[in-house]
């Protein structure tokens, strides 16, 4: 039997799509409304999903205190009220949609020492979600 | 293969203790699930039954059969009780989700004789949630997808 534990956490920041690798009319045209100079934002919700063996002294995968933690000041902190395109390192090369959110969500959860990275799945808006499970072994999407 | 999901509520009272702790740890590792006089939760259960529907009647196992199993193995005895004291299954264990799902996996699986049990997904809250799947599933493990 394989267990998975998966906690929903939730930050709104605004964006904008706009890739440096078209012209200004093909980004129009690409992403829309979504190009829109000066941004607009999101009530994003990331789901966390982690596995390993039960602790028979405490019934857990991970205490949810430690993971909660791990995730408050590794995603939630850095992401929430804020302008991802600017403040967020990784998105001042990449296009923040959401697929490259996820992966990043990904690479930083990755990290937390107490149990395995299953997934991460981001919801945009209540009508769109994203989902990415890493790469196999010795692929990496950094 | 057809993935069928059945949905069921039960509410039930719990508390986190480990008798081999001081209370002073039980305090810090537990929090506020600590508490001794217990608190609930409206739990969530999801069960997912795959299988090939069968030629007769285009279904895969009967849900008013699967109803029943979920009526008499979890709601019968999870539902409106205090967990740590009135579950005999779950004796001897600390009662979080994790725990909760596995034993509900081992109380289903054995009675879905049509199909197989694919997975059961456990929700303490909106924000929490367990899913078991057993050996043989993908290893990513979603329900309906072998990757």
């Amino acid at each position: 039997m394989k267990l998975h534990l998966s906690r929903r956490y939730r930050f709104s920041a605004s964006h904008r799509l706009h890739s440096a690798q078209l012209g200004e009319e093909e980004n129009r045209r690409v992403y829309g409304k979504c190009n829109n100079p000066y941004g607009h934002g999101h009530n994003y919700v990331v789901e966390v999903a982690v596995s390993g063996p039960v602790d028979p002294s405490t019934g857990m995968i991970a205490n949810l205190a430690d993971l909660d933690a791990f995730v408050d000041s590794e995603v939630i902190e850095p992401f929430d009220h804020k302008y991802l395109n600017e403040e967020v390192t990784e998105f001042q090369k990449n296009v923040p949609t959401t697929e490259n959110i996820c992966i990043e969500i990904f690479n930083r959860v990755r990290r937390f020492p107490r149990a395995r990275l299953e997934h991460v799945r981001v919801e945009e808006t209540g009508l769109n979600s994203f989902e990415y499970a890493g790469e196999p072994e010795g692929v990496t999407h950094e | 293969m057809v993935y069928l999901t059945r949905k069921i509520e039960f509410s039930a009272s719990h508390l986190y203790h480990n008798p081999a702790f001081s209370a002073e740890e039980n305090r810090r590792v537990f929090g506020k699930c600590n508490n001794p006089h217990g608190h609930g939760h409206n739990y969530v259960l999801e069960v997912t039954v795959g299988g090939e529907p069968d030629p007769a009647t285009g279904m895969v196992l009967d849900l008013k059969e699967l109803k029943e199993i979920l009526q008499r193995e979890v709601t019968d005895r999870m539902d409106h009780r205090f967990l740590n004291y009135e579950v005999p299954e779950l004796a001897g264990q600390i009662p979080t989700c994790e725990n909760i799902a596995a034993v509900i996996w081992r109380l289903l699986e054995p009675k879905i004789t049509r199909g197989h049990l694919n997975r059961v997904r456990l929700y303490e809250t909106p924000d929490l949630f367990v899913d078991c799947y057993g050996e043989g599933s993908g290893a990513h493990g979603r329900a309906g997808e072998g990757r």
